[in-house]
């Protein structure tokens, strides 16, 4: 059960090369359409990929990190979120420890990036940093470790370059085709019937390309978060404390404000998610949440064939979510009693909130420490001084 | 080339296949159940180094808990000798310093000023991770040994582990009863 879930990993093999085909499919017509030759189309939609594909490749972790400007913080920072990181890394036997990155945002979100397990990174935002108690917290992290663990991080990258190729060459092709004139005027001597229909599939194709790739991505999308919070169930042996921690962040309104389009499929819930919109919206990067709390919440012990059979009874029907790899072999998994708080809600939920406050201050260069009289003080990165005065007491502090 | 040496040649490769993928997929599967092994030990010498710190810091706050204290101590130090035992023996011990902390941070109910110490709740943050820690190592080690174990009785690999010598693993379960639960941190 530990190992890669290699069917799933076939069928998502068939549909990236799904999308490649349209990207090359819409190369060769575009090609063909301006050069009066599909080859050289093809060469610029290869092109375009494979650049895409470079950057990603050696700085793609980095640049959607400092997109969602997230900062990575160590374990003095934030003592709690790192240890159940570790925690989960543990549970799931990833071979490394993640680097743990805090985004300094309201908004409730989460995501694992990194193309291999060896140099992953896992980051979560603020908000939803002092809203999860340490159960929900687990909950969550085990979602993104299993993002890691399942390769899911490498496969939506690869998707999300060649959507994004197709989507820029459509978006070149067309505004060349805008404001640049007819092409065709250039090369009369090619016969005029065959060209007329080439050119009105150039154009269909060039409206539909971006869209049908991105519903392979998000249809991809979709069934590997549908295992990611399998997985969290059985890494923590509690899908309730993910069932919780989601319908915390479905009560949220807030959008992400550094998220677009093309990270959405990375979060934990669709950072878009909009009002009015359908249950099961093919556009959709994830399912719905109160679909993925239910069958979380039906779930009768916590293995894979449980969450299987959770899915096929919220949903009604048997058509298997989990592949069936995953399924085989796993024997009875217990689901374990909740972690009580060491404190009582209230007043943890005003020490959650200190904590992640005072790692956010520290992100930004500033060091708390606490006065005897019970003050925290804030020491910002430009004060040189050895001491500092206590303005509620007036003790001397060393700095 | 008569007929009976080409399916011979065939049935030959055929086997080397099956064996040599066997083997190798025998010695991945022992090698990650040591890999696991070596986690829940590098977690349960973390508590052996929490431990001491904990007893100081409770020391300094209460009168009345020595026996409590030295339980703790003792069942640390007694564990700690055994560290190289094998997986059944070790669970024994592991499960006796379980209780014997959570007896201790039932005791600490009574002392809010220690409850508040913040040197306190660092360590308590850490121990609580520790147990987390144990019991998730515990259950990623139990997985890969049942899977190895699985493995090495299913055919075609049971052939290959009778004839390599793979042994079953042994898993490494916690004994009482009361211990399967968390251990009670709890201070409402």
């Amino acid at each position: 059960m530990w190992e890669q879930i290699s069917s799933n990993r076939r069928r998502s093999i068939a549909l990236t090369i799904g999308i490649g085909a349209i990207l090359l499919l819409l190369g060769w017509l575009i090609g063909f359409f301006f050069f009066a030759n599909g080859y050289a189309g093809l060469v610029v939609a290869v092109v375009i990929w494979a650049i895409m594909n470079l950057v990603a490749l050696f700085q793609g972790d980095s640049i959607l990190l400092s997109v969602s400007r997230a900062k990575k913080i160590t374990k003095s920072d934030h003592p709690r979120l790192y240890n159940i990181v570790e925690e989960m890394q543990i549970a799931s036997g990833l071979e490394k420890m993640p680097d743990v990155y805090i985004i300094d945002d309201p908004a409730l979100n989460a995501f694992a990036t990194g193309r291999d397990q060896k140099r992953a990174s896992v980051a979560i935002t603020s908000g939803l940093l002092e809203k999860l108690n340490r159960d929900e917290l687990q909950g969550v992290i085990g979602h993104e470790i299993a993002h890691i663990k399942n390769r899911d991080v490498l496969l939506m990258v690869m998707c999300g370059i060649l959507l994004g190729s197709i989507v820029m060459l459509s978006w070149i092709a067309s505004r060349v085709l805008l404001f640049g004139g007819s092409p065709r005027s250039r090369s009369s001597s090619s016969s005029d019937s065959g060209g007329g229909i080439i050119i009105i599939i150039a154009i269909v194709l060039m409206i539909i390309a971006p869209i049908a790739a991105q519903m392979i991505y998000f249809a991809i999308s979709r069934k590997r978060e549908y295992l990611a919070d399998a997985s969290s169930a059985l890494y923590t042996r509690y899908p309730e404390g993910l069932a919780s921690a989601l319908e915390k962040l479905a009560a949220s309104t807030q959008e992400l404000r550094s998220a677009n389009k093309a990270t959405a499929p990375m979060f934990i819930v669709n950072p878009f998610r909009g009002k009015g919109r359908s249950a099961a919206d093919l556009t959709s990067t994830h399912p719905p949440i109160s679909e993925r709390i239910r069958i979380l919440r039906s779930m009768t012990g916590a293995s894979f064939a449980n969450y299987e059979q959770a899915y096929e009874q919220v949903r009604g029907s048997r058509k298997a979510v989990l592949p069936g790899s995953a399924l085989v072999g796993n024997g009875e998994v217990e689901i374990r009693a909740p972690r009580p708080e060491p404190v009582e809600p209230l007043r943890a939920g005003i020490e959650r909130r200190r904590e992640t406050s005072q790692a956010v201050w520290r992100m930004n260069g500033y060091n708390t420490i606490r006065c005897d009289c019970g003050t925290w003080l804030k020491i910002p990165p430009v004060l040189q001084n050895s001491t500092v005065r206590c303005p509620h007491c007036g003790r001397i502090n060393p700095t | 080339m008569p007929v009976g040496a080409i399916v011979g040649i065939i049935v030959g490769v055929v086997l080397a296949i099956i064996f040599g993928g066997g083997y190798n997929r025998l010695v991945q599967l022992r090698n990650q159940t040591r890999n696991a092994w070596s986690q829940i030990d590098v977690q349960l010498k973390r508590r052996y180094d929490l431990i001491p710190n904990l007893v100081e810091t409770v020391k300094g706050y209460t009168k009345h808990e020595r026996e409590t204290l030295e339980a703790v101590t003792k069942a640390r130090n007694m564990a700690e000798q055994l560290s190289s035992a094998g997986a059944a023996e070790r669970a024994k011990v592991e499960g006796e310093l379980t209780s014997a902390l959570g007896r201790l941070l039932a005791v600490v109910e009574k002392y809010p000023d220690l409850k508040a110490n913040q040197n306190y709740l660092a360590l308590q943050e850490e121990l609580s991770s520790t147990e987390n820690r144990i019991s998730f190592a515990r259950q990623y080690y139990n997985d890969s040994v049942l899977k190895y174990n699985n493995s090495t009785q299913t055919i075609p690999y049971n052939v290959v582990a009778r004839a390599f010598g793979f042994k079953s693993g042994e898993f490494f379960e916690v004994t009482a009863a009361e211990e399967r639960k968390a251990p009670k941190v709890s201070f409402t």
